[in-house]
């Protein structure tokens, strides 16, 4: 049956019918559901957010004064590592993975991701591997190597306990999560476009989820092995690492970094499409130099690949090999220059409009600046061999991934958060929040650049007054809460919305891509009808034959297709997105759920080492998995 | 909006009269340079700091301007050449900064790695948590203080048999990490006589926060006696005390663990203690060196720096910790 026009209340009914998931606690674990997944990211990203915040905090409180007992160094040295393997694996780099799973199928037109119940193994894989994380707290072995677990520190002789072996499997645990996610990004971007989109007609931010599956695709092997490598040696005895064996103390910072500087671009990548799709729609024009940033977005994955011995330039590497590095690091900088120039030409040739989610975005542009501009000073050589494991290097990276990243996090959660739950946030405390959380931050990392100067090494857990550093540790200590509070204050306004919100329209923000044509928050089924696209801005160009997606959604030229009251959404191929074929969306199942328990038991065997548990998680895990792929009649469809 | 405006100026003024004061007063800061390397590098920090203060204040004045031209201007269409725009401000401008930047590096780099033939070698090792310190050819062991003469090229041979540290000493020069199974060199020419300190920059477990390291610029007269000093196999003990506290010392465990040169105490466990009367601090830095604090090292260093390998000794008479105390800052 096709809908080419406004669906009929029998029409809708029999949508509903079809698409709705069972009630309870078996929809809560069988739902295939993109926006629930992207939700359930978004929510349990911001869980672990709050969490690593808290660490942050005591660890400040710590700081404020010379010689303080608040934390004892076993507990600093956990706290610091939990929260930035905490913000890093299971903060950042979620929550941009739910705000794509939500966002990416409603901006392509499409009624799910391509694989929706890898999707939902992909969530449940996060959240196992958390758990999996902090259970290390209810054992009281936290891990302590750091965040990037250098050895031979955190090899057995120097780390016996079971505290690193949390953190070297919880990442290669993690590793799954990312991986499935970024190939089903990939697939559904390149095959779920609604007619017509073409690539250069794709909204910014699904430019920049494409860029970041790539990334992820070609750099988490590399942690992964890093990781693997490292329990291999503290588990099974292997020396890839152990320099008496014949192994490489320096390999392993080769395939951390090999991740890891690409892992900032992953990070950030997304975060700027982010802003590219909130300043058009606040500037009331489209987005200035589109081609630029999609280029720059592309170029930035590329060269991100080669910039990762910038982590490692006091070593002692060869100056040679140093320096071409460093001029990497050095040219990394233009594409950024690009997109900070297109964003500043989108404003200057609107009319800005000062909501909470712009000032989030002109907030991040003004700390995005000094963190690019440091960002470039840590790239020479010789200034670096200075500052680098100091609080400058805390307070550079602090203002990309807390300012470039947390901040357009916050913009996007005012500027969709409306289309997510059906209910507007209150702007008035949105911008109190703001004003918090730019006043605090900045006050807060700022000063950090100045105690590098002043030699204050990065991870110690105390110091001695009459360094020069006690003022300054105060003043950032009480500003941390400060910051903290603003963030408090949108959490509350995002509760408060929830009983007390405005219902949110459609298109609240007047804004031009296919996820404000639905209602909000959107159905099952997310369109009706399915849309095809003419150009860049679906709701901004005029349309002739344009009909309602769904029931009081905005109207858009929408194509009949065989099926559309069916689980099923069109497949387009092509640069130029032509219809090509119809995919069947498989119906609720636990398939997922349980083989990521599997997996999780596999994990939690290797962690106590105890065979039985592991293997009974394999084969829980390849039960389900050869279930998954039986065809059957029900899932050929 | 302008209200905005004026209130990112006055933010910025704010900051960077910060940075100046504190790099103008700092007592350790990297650019209150006292030796040739880290003098390079602050000039090259001068040189990008001017650069960057203009660019945050160009491009945040854009960022300001655009955002609050609709309000000034409602009616008015700007003619801004898009693509104009954006070649200038985001390639052609910031490549002729880099490539400013970038020739700076490669200069600076190579003048910073040269080896110079009339270098006086030191050989340091980081340890778990505090640093040996080796004067090759003269038998010369000391801990957490290196002598150096002024104006003599130092070439500090940076190694460990534990894990990874990172040498810092921000007066003087750049890190450089100190790697299992890789010797790293790390050079310096000090230009100024005095005491500077320094701290390992690597994470590198539980006392990280608790492994500084002095470096002592000597004029080369006052080296040579120092080095001349530490040559030369202590004398009996000078007092009867301290003659007491030798006896201690080798009746306890201390010997097990360290070295005093002309005595049976050969133990390698801790930081060799010939001259430990003489050194400024103690335990890499977490007290200063005053008979009062040697005391109370002694009976428990944990408490001042949990973890270590020293045990507490607090069932020792107090005469016998006074007897140590005296023998140990007798050592010079």
């Amino acid at each position: 049956m096709a809908i080419t026009e406004k669906p009929t209340t029998q029409e809708t009914h029999e949508l509903e019918e079809r698409w709705e998931d069972a009630p309870g606690i078996p929809g809560f674990f069988n739902t295939v559901d993109h926006k629930r997944i992207g939700m359930r990211y978004i929510y349990t990203a911001f869980a672990f957010f709050f969490i690593a915040g808290a660490l942050a905090l005591v660890m400040r409180v710590q700081l404020a004064q010379p010689n303080a007992g608040v934390l004892s160094p076993e507990s600093y040295n956990e706290f610091f590592t939990m929260h930035g393997t905490t913000m890093i694996f299971l903060f950042n780099t979620p929550v941009l993975a739910g705000f794509g799973n939500y966002l990416v199928p409603l901006m392509l037109g499409s009624r799910d991701m391509a694989f929706p119940r890898l999707n939902a193994f992909s969530y449940w894989i996060f959240l196992l591997a958390g758990l999996f994380l902090f259970s290390s707290f209810l054992v009281g072995h936290p891990p302590n190597g750091g965040w990037f677990a250098y050895t031979p520190l955190t090899s057995k002789p120097y780390s016996s306990g079971i505290n690193i072996d949390f953190w070297g499997l919880g990442v290669v645990f993690i590793g799954i999560s990312t991986t499935v996610g970024a190939i089903n990004f990939i697939v559904s971007i390149f095959k779920l476009r609604a007619p017509g989109m073409t690539l250069n007609r794709m909204p910014i931010f699904v430019w920049s989820m494409l860029v970041f599956s790539f990334m992820v695709i070609f750099s988490v092997p590399a942690v992964t092995v890093a990781a693997g490598l490292l329990e291999l040696d503290r588990l099974f005895g292997t020396a890839f690492y152990s320099v008496g064996g014949g192994g490489s103390v320096l390999l392993y910072q080769h395939l951390f970094w090999f991740w890891g500087h690409p892992e900032v671009y992953i990070l950030f990548i997304p975060a700027t499409g982010m802003v590219s799709m909130i300043i058009p729609v606040f500037s009331r024009r489209p987005l200035a130099g589109y081609l630029w940033i999609a280029t720059a977005l592309v170029t930035v994955g590329f060269i991100s690949f080669g910039v990762w011995v910038h982590h490692m330039f006091a070593t002692g590497m060869p100056a040679l090999a140093l320096s071409f590095f460093s001029a990497v690091s050095l040219i990394i900088t233009l594409p950024s220059g690009v997109q900070f120039f297109a964003w500043i030409a989108t404003m200057w040739k609107g009319v800005v409009r000062f909501s909470t989610a712009m000032l989030f975005a002109i907030g991040f542009l003004l700390i995005f600046l000094l963190g690019g501009i440091t960002g470039v000073m840590v790239a020479i050589l010789p200034f670096d061999w200075q500052v680098t494991d100091s609080y400058f290097v805390v307070a550079h990276f602090h203002y990309v991934l807390n300012g470039a990243v947390v901040f357009p996090i916050f913009g996007a959660l005012y500027f969709w958060l409306p289309k997510m739950t059906g209910r507007m946030l209150d702007e008035r405390l949105g911008k109190i929040s703001f004003w918090t959380m730019f006043v605090g931050f900045n006050v807060a990392f700022f000063p950090m650049h100045i105690l590098g100067f002043l030699g204050m090494p990065r991870r110690i857990y105390t110091y001695d007054s009459g360094l020069g550093w006690d003022g300054l540790n105060l003043l950032i200590s009480i500003a941390s809460f400060v910051f903290a509070a603003g963030t408090l204050m949108t959490l509350y306004n995002f509760v408060r919305s929830q009983f007390r919100g405005a219902p949110a329209p459609p298109n609240p923000w007047d804004a031009d891509s296919l996820e404000w044509s639905t209602s909000s928050p959107p159905p099952e089924y997310n369109f009706a009808a399915m849309p095809v696209v003419t150009g860049r801005h679906p709701l901004w160009d005029p349309h002739p034959a344009a009909v309602e997606t769904t029931g009081d959604g905005a109207p858009i030229r929408a194509l009949g297709v065989a099926g559309a009251l069916d689980k099923e959404m069109p497949v387009s191929e092509g640069m130029d997105a032509r219809p090509q074929d119809v995919l069947g969306i498989p119906s609720p199942t636990y398939l997922p759920f349980v083989t990521a328990v599997g997996v999780g038991l596999l994990f939690v065997g290797l962690l106590v080492e105890a065979t039985l548990i592991g293997a009974v998680g394999v084969l829980i895990g390849a039960s389900a998995i050869v279930r998954w792929l039986w065809r059957t009649s029900e899932n050929l469809t | 909006m302008s209200r905005w405006a004026r209130a990112r100026i006055v933010a910025v003024a704010i900051a960077v009269g910060v940075v100046v004061a504190s790099c103008g007063g700092g007592g350790h800061s990297m650019f209150d340079a006292k030796a040739s390397e880290a003098d390079r590098i602050a000039s090259v920090w001068w040189l990008m700091f001017g650069l960057a203060t203009a660019v945050y204040v160009v491009v945040a004045g854009f960022i300001i301007h655009a955002a609050t031209r609709g309000r000034r201007k409602r009616a008015s269409t700007s003619r801004l050449n898009e693509t104009k725009f954006i070649w200038i401000g985001g390639v052609i401008v910031p490549m002729v900064i880099l490539a400013i930047l970038a020739v700076v590096t490669v200069d600076t780099t190579s003048a910073l790695r040269n080896a110079s033939p009339h270098e006086l070698h030191i050989d340091v090792a980081g340890e778990l948590w505090w640093w040996q310190v080796r004067y090759p050819g003269t038998g010369v062991v000391t801990a957490n203080e290196i002598h150096v003469p002024r104006g003599t090229p130092i070439d500090l041979h940076l190694t460990s048999d534990n894990v990874i540290h990172s040498f810092w000493v921000p007066q003087l020069a750049g890190k450089m990490d100190t790697i299992p199974g890789q010797p790293n060199d790390l050079r310096f020419t000090a230009d100024t006589v005095g005491r500077y300190l320094g701290r390992c920059a690597e994470f590198c477990g539980l006392q990280h926060a608790h492994m500084g390291i002095e470096v002592v610029v000597d004029s080369p007269a006052d080296f040579g006696r120092w080095l001349a000093r530490r040559r030369r196999v202590p004398l009996e003990p000078a007092s009867e005390e301290a003659a007491a506290g030798q006896l201690v010392f080798q009746r306890e465990a201390c010997a097990g663990c360290h070295t005093i040169r002309g005595t049976d105490a050969s133990g390698t466990v801790g930081p060799d203690l010939t001259d430990v009367g003489s050194r400024a601090r103690l335990g890499a830095d977490t007290l200063l060196n005053t008979p009062e604090n040697m005391r109370a090292w002694i009976r428990d260093a944990q408490s001042f720096k949990s973890g270590i390998a020293m045990p507490p000794f607090r069932s020792l008479s107090t005469r016998d910790v006074d007897a140590l105390a005296s023998y140990l800052e007798s050592l010079r």
